[in-house]
């Protein structure tokens, strides 16, 4: 490729147009690549998981619920990638498909607990009083209620599903976020606008979207992405306990149940590959989470 | 400040009562009947009498608000009922199996604050340093890692080990024993759970304390006790550590609250019969009492350790209290 030597001219008119025009989403995206190399490195991993989960019906060499009991428990090889589990399937197909599952539960919980917590934190913080009061006592419940419980209660009610699984990772999300989101709506609370909008007779609903939610959104971006994170560890664990999304689906939590732990001496693959793509995808979203945090985050910038 | 203290100590009344509300209506809004378990676990035929003998035996035959009352009634005297599937007293339930998650989740705590405050502090002073780098995969990795997981791999690589060393493979051994029993069985059971949990809970406190202690580093104090030449050790361990350790106790404590609710799934990969697994089997078997006292126990728990971050925020820095 070849390097242009700026010429004054030019220069110029770069600096024109970055002064005059406001940066778009791909100026900004490709500012955040540059200058955040090791989000960018998060960015990867979970592009490489979450397009794994959506093409998995293109990219499965094997189907992942097809028994084959002529290759059980069988090493990584040329056929079988990553090897088989202890009924002959395919642990790289299922994997593939176990990352759509994930991918689907955290984003959903993630997504329904932050926007459900971040609507309770904002108002919260600007009713304040006896709202404020009572609000965060239920919340106090919320939180210090075992999720395992909750868990347990929401599946013996509903049924286990997908579904289910959502609802019950969702509902300790909305506390945690709400709490975050609270702490940086009072501060804006404060600030003599939002006065201004109630002397202007501006509704409640109309100050609380339009001018404290978009001054929260820093914060809130940076809680949902480790939300998400957060939601796909959760799922794995109830998974595991039998308690998340149940078989024949492919979740990376399920791999790990029974037959990981019955084989693990024989068959180590079993239960490390599964173990791997969780880790792998939550360490992915954590460090796109840090980078976010320190873009979004004046305070921390200069360090 | 005692208005402050008063008023705090007074707003948990309200979050435990609710707790209790809510973990009393999730229990009976699940389907099922203790009593139809257990008359048919034998796999006998059984009469409508004797299915209403035993409604009346456990008292579940009376309006949900007398139940409720009861309950309420029993806990405002520490008085938690017996288990109405074992027939034994809650307490020695819970008691039997309470040590070893205790035990598990302060040695976690241990094992996370020696990792955590070293690393966080070293991080924080060579900033953006290759060992800054390392410390910061290292914790990010450590949240990233499911417990249970780990808890695998890490059978897997003792029994390898072990099958190397001495030639034949080495488990832990399964039945718990005090620790002023046998010290070496005991810590043998124990050491590798609480080393799982450990690594998530090191790494949760060792982000705090680096930012934490970055934070610190740019005030002026600090500046002002570098001026007059105070040795590097002191300013860093007196004036520094101390004032930064505040949020990280913060974290420390409402991370141990978590714990004990959270370890269910650290409990069935080691196959330790802690508070944990009694949890899920006591939802299992529609077995009220116990699961009520279970789910106050842990709430109260994190209750407390709320209030008692509070009221350390408050102590140390009394603007708070004024607030």
């Amino acid at each position: 490729m070849a390097v242009l030597d700026p010429t004054p001219a030019s220069v110029a008119a770069l600096d024109e147009a970055y002064a005059v025009a406001p940066r778009g989403v791909w100026a900004t995206i490709v500012r955040f690549l540059r200058r955040q190399p090791v989000g960018t490195l998060g960015i990867v991993l979970v592009l490489l998981f979450g397009l794994a989960g959506i093409f998995a019906d293109f990219l499965s060499p094997y189907n992942p619920t097809a028994n084959d009991f002529a290759a059980m428990t069988e090493a990584p090889s040329w056929a079988h990638w990553l090897g088989t589990d202890q009924l002959g399937r395919d642990l790289l197909s299922r994997i593939l498909y176990g990352s759509r599952t994930a991918f689907i539960v955290g984003l959903t919980s993630a997504v329904a607990g932050g926007i459900s917590g971040l609507v309770l934190g904002v108002s919260s913080a600007y009713f304040g009083g006896r709202v404020d009061l009572v609000l965060q006592r239920v919340l106090d419940i919320v939180i210090s209620f075992p999720l395992i419980i909750m868990a347990l209660a929401v599946v013996s009610i509903f049924g286990t599903g997908v579904q289910n699984v959502i609802l019950a990772i969702t509902i300790p999300l909305i506390p945690r976020c709400s709490r975050i989101v609270r702490s940086s709506a009072l501060a804006i609370r404060a600030v003599p606008y939002v006065d201004a909008a109630r002397a202007l007779g501006y509704g409640h609903s109309r100050i609380i979207m339009r001018h404290m939610v978009p001054n929260v959104m820093g914060p809130f971006l940076v809680i949902i992405t480790a939300s998400v994170g957060q939601a796909i560890l959760a799922e794995a664990s109830l998974s595991y306990l039998g308690l998340g999304v149940q078989e024949p689906v492919p979740a990376w939590g399920l791999m790990l149940q029974g037959g990981a732990e019955e084989y693990a001496t024989t068959a180590p693959w079993i239960a490390i590959f599964p173990g791997l793509a969780i880790m792998l995808t939550v360490f992915g979203i954590n460090l796109f989470g840090d980078a976010l945090r320190d873009v979004l985050d004046p305070k921390l910038r200069i360090r | 400040m005692y208005r402050y203290l008063i008023s705090r100590v007074l707003l948990t009344i309200p979050t435990l009562i609710g707790a209790a509300a809510l973990v009393f209506l999730l229990m009976r809004l699940i389907p099922g009947d203790i009593c139809l378990v257990r008359l048919g676990s034998g796999g006998s035929s059984f009469s409508t009498d004797a299915l209403l003998a035993c409604h009346k035996e456990i008292g579940i035959d009376r309006p949900w608000i007398w139940q409720f009352a009861d309950f309420l009634w029993g806990l405002a005297r520490f008085d938690f009922g017996t288990s109405m599937w074992s027939g034994k007293p809650v307490i020695t339930e819970i008691a039997t199996r309470f040590p070893v998650s205790l035990e598990v989740a302060v040695l976690a705590t241990v094992i996370a604050v020696t990792i955590a405050i070293p690393l966080g502090t070293i991080s924080a002073l060579r900033q953006n340093s290759w060992i800054d780098l390392a410390v910061r995969t290292f914790s990010i990795a450590g949240l990233a890692t499911p417990a249970f997981w780990l808890g695998i791999v890490s059978i897997l690589v003792v029994l390898d080990v072990s099958q190397v060393i001495t030639g034949h493979p080495w488990m832990p051994p399964i039945d718990y024993v005090p620790l002023w029993q046998d010290p070496l069985r005991n810590l043998s059971i124990v050491i590798l759970p609480a080393a799982t949990i450990g690594y998530r809970y090191a790494a949760v406190s060792m982000r705090m304390t680096r930012s934490a202690m970055l934070e610190v580093l740019r005030e002026d104090y600090i500046r002002t006790a570098r001026a007059k030449g105070l040795l590097r050790r002191i300013i860093i361990n007196r004036h520094a550590l101390k004032n930064a350790l505040l949020p990280v106790v913060t974290v420390i404590g409402i991370e141990f609250a978590f714990l004990i609710g959270g370890l269910v799934v650290t409990e069935q990969v080691f196959n330790l019969n802690g508070i944990g697994r009694l949890m899920v089997l006591s939802v299992q078997n529609q077995d009220y009492t116990l699961t009520q006292a279970l789910v106050m126990l842990v709430v109260t728990i994190a209750v407390l350790s709320n209030l008692v971050v509070d009221l350390l925020y408050a102590w140390l820095d009394p603007r708070i209290a004024l607030a």
